[in-house]
């Protein structure tokens, strides 16, 4: 490995290959002029390696390129990329040359041969077109003819002399070696001489065939070590890339509607934008109901949808829909939302995970269902699909996508169920429903086992569907149990009539307490009027007595008057002197009396 | 496009049973001159002068050859007589190239 003056490792020049997946793990592509060796057995997507990599350096970058085809007509090959969506024979004419590198059945041998002449009409044609890029796809075909490991060994370095002398920005040589290299061990030296070795696999697992490529060898450069899932999609192979280790998604605080309100209630506010939900439940517990109704909800605020159904047609469940008030055709209409019914026999996990992504990536969503997703581990294993599920669900929160999955789960414990794809420890919220049997009834019942960093309802609620859309009721429980349906609403009209009477003793009550109240009001009343009696009675004692008090001063003043007599108290000394003075100008009989009445006055 | 030919044999075109046949090379490289020596010592002892032969020089003509269907070199096609045949390497197997060329049965 180079190293910078810093001593931070530096790669060798790379050239991408535009393969999904292949660039992360590969740490930037192929290198660049260099030679890369695709090894493995039939059909395990070499050839679709190269020419992918072909194409998407002719559509994104304008390079073209050589295909050199030892083991297919060119024919073949454009007509088995027919599949995918890459305009093969647009490009055909200016971007990329395929030269028939097969012999002709009828060609006879006569001795040895060598590619001097081909090399030479590469070169020709390289300068003639600007290829930056050159395939040699199955060389082992044509030199196996040479019957002389020598020779080939020679021809295979004529080739990559010829490639360090013509600089290309990439060249791509594959064979068919497989890993255990037993089959052509002459070729098992290709892989020290060339600087980048990608091994693809195909086998067959429960039924499905699987693709898996490492990189083996890759000079100077780090590269993501292990196998990886490959699939084939519309727009060619994808490589699942390796799981960042570090998550870096960022939390939305918004919310958005579960689906109705009382579920947003529970859910404390709705779901998290970006957010993962799980519904799981046995069959018939209305996990499509709820799907198909935060599907309606998110197609009411306008936001680009995908309801992704495995195993229903897209217009069974609408029509399914529409029986319980959910109405989705004006959204399809309106291309707000996009349906997709997939199957899912016989088609690998890997292979729905590309339909996704290509379905995310022409509808962009913003949210989404899958329902059931559960179905994915039908075929190809659950290892596959588990590892599929865990993807998808990351690859939706890396783009934002509201997401509500539905798993079946065959027993009725909510511990036991989606423990088949895992994907409830991933989940951010789960939601479990269930039928409790009751009183001869089955009913809905939805719990909300988890909700991160929401504050949620524990509660059990009973799921209703009517032709208004799905609901939820209180449950009760009596005795332990917990109430629904029939006896939910026995239990509610026995609550009613317990209102009702309740409601009736009250109002007695209230009505006998107002009475006594009047009561006392009217006693007070009576009391307040006794009282007023007595204030105006004492008032009017009070006044006598002053009158009376008044008028025996007054009486008093009247008679010093008479008596000419200081007024009482001016007099400080000899008062009773004065007094006796004025007793003596009186000088009656009467003043006897007077003067004895007025002695308190005196000293 | 002017073609570097090296005419052998029968300058006759109207010569009827006459073999045309085209000698794809690389110049001087081994087993090309292992092919035009062995081919010429075929014509010599089977077809005398009945034959018309033009070699190419594929590093000169390499966009020729292309156009020709040319994978490998050294390669002789047979143009006529019918049906027309090609046979690759240094013709070092004598019977085989006789065969291909109708010579023997």
């Amino acid at each position: 490995m180079t190293e910078t003056k810093k001593g931070i490792p530096q790669h060798p020049p790379k050239i991408a290959t535009g393969i999904q997946g292949f660039d992360e793990l590969s740490h930037g592509g192929l290198p660049r002029n260099r030679i890369s060796l695709l090894k493995g057995g039939p059909g395990s997507g070499k050839t679709v390696f190269a020419l992918q990599s072909l194409v998407n350096a002719a559509r994104q970058r304008d390079e073209s390129g050589i295909f050199v085809a030892f083991e297919e007509r060119p024919q073949q090959i454009v007509a088995n990329a027919a599949g995918f969506n890459w305009d093969l024979p647009a490009l055909l004419k200016s971007k990329i040359f395929f030269m028939d590198a097969q012999l002709s059945p009828d060609v006879v041998q006569s001795g040895e041969f060598d590619l001097r002449g081909m090399l030479a009409m590469l070169k020709a044609k390289k300068e003639e077109i600007g290829a930056q890029w050159i395939v040699f796809d199955g060389i082992d075909v044509l030199l196996t003819l040479l019957q002389n490991p020598k020779s080939e060994i020679r021809e295979i370095y004529r080739i990559r002399d010829w490639l360090a002398q013509n600089e290309v920005d990439a060249a791509v040589i594959t064979a068919k070696i497989d890993s255990r290299g037993a089959e052509i061990a002459n070729y098992g030296f290709l892989q020290f001489m060339v600087d980048c070795v990608i091994g693809f696999e195909s086998r067959l697992e429960c039924g499905v065939s699987l693709h898996r490529v490492q990189v083996t060898k890759y000079r100077g450069s780090a590269f993501a070590k292990g196998e990886y899932p490959v699939s084939f999609g519309p727009g060619g192979m994808e490589i699942a890339p390796p799981e960042p280790t570090e998550i870096k998604q960022v939390a939305s605080g918004e919310r958005v509607s579960a689906g109705f309100e009382r579920l947003d209630t529970m859910l404390g506010g709705g779901l998290f934008r970006g957010s993962s939900t799980l519904i799981t439940g046995v069959p018939g517990t209305s996990k499509t109901t709820l799907s198909g109704k935060f599907v309606e909800a998110a197609c009411r605020r306008g936001e680009r949808t995908l309801f992704v159904s495995f195993d229903e047609g897209a217009d069974r469940i609408v029509r399914n829909l529409t029986s319980v008030g959910i109405q989705l055709k004006p959204f399809l209409k309106s291309g707000v939302l996009r349906m997709y019914s997939g199957r899912t026999e016989s088609v690998a996990a890997e292979d729905h995970l590309v339909t996704l992504k290509a379905l995310i990536r022409e509808h962009q969503p913003r949210c989404m269902v899958i329902d059931p997703l559960s179905a994915i581990a039908k075929a190809g294993g659950l290892a596959a699909a588990r590892s599929v599920a865990n993807r998808f669900i990351y690859t939706a929160k890396g783009e934002k996508i509201t997401v509500v999955v539905t798993a079946i789960n065959e027993g009725d414990q909510p511990e036991t169920e989606a423990t088949d794809l895992q994907i409830s420890t991933i989940a951010d919220t789960w939601i479990h429903l269930s039928y409790l049997i009751r009183g001869g009834e089955r009913n809905r019942a939805l719990t909300i086992i988890k909700s991160r960093g929401t504050s949620h309802s524990n509660q059990v609620r009973e799921l209703i569907l009517s032709d208004a859309g799905p609901m939820l009721a209180d449950v009760y429980t009596a005795g332990g149990e917990v109430l629904m349906g029939t006896l939910r609403w026995e239990k509610e009209d026995e609550e009613r009539a317990k209102a009702i009477q309740r409601r009736a003793a009250f109002d007695q009550q209230r009505a006998s307490l107002e009475l006594a109240e009047a009561d006392t009001r009217a006693r007070i009343k009576a009391l307040e009027h006794d009282l007023e009696r007595q204030r105006v009675e004492l008032a009017t004692y009070s006044s006598d007595d002053q009158a009376r008090m008044v008028s025996s001063s007054d009486r008093e003043k009247v008679l010093r008057r008479i008596r000419s007599a200081d007024p009482a108290g001016r007099a400080a000394n000899g008062g009773v002197a004065s007094l006796e003075k004025r007793h003596d100008s009186n000088g009656s009989g009467k003043s006897g009396k007077k003067n004895k009445a007025e002695t308190p006055d005196g000293p | 496009m002017v073609r570097k030919t090296r005419d052998r044999g029968a300058a006759d075109p109207a010569a009827a049973a006459a073999v045309v046949m085209v000698l794809y090379i690389t110049d001087s490289g081994p087993n090309s001159v292992r092919a035009v020596a062995n081919l010429e010592a075929i014509c010599k002892e089977h077809l005398k002068d009945n034959f018309r032969l033009e070699i190419i020089d594929v590093l000169e003509y390499p966009l020729r050859a292309l156009a020709d269907g040319i994978v490998v070199t050294p390669s002789l096609a047979k143009l006529s007589p019918s049906p027309a045949t090609t046979v690759v390497g240094n013709l070092s197997d004598k019977v085989g190239v006789l065969r291909a060329l109708g010579i023997v049965e």
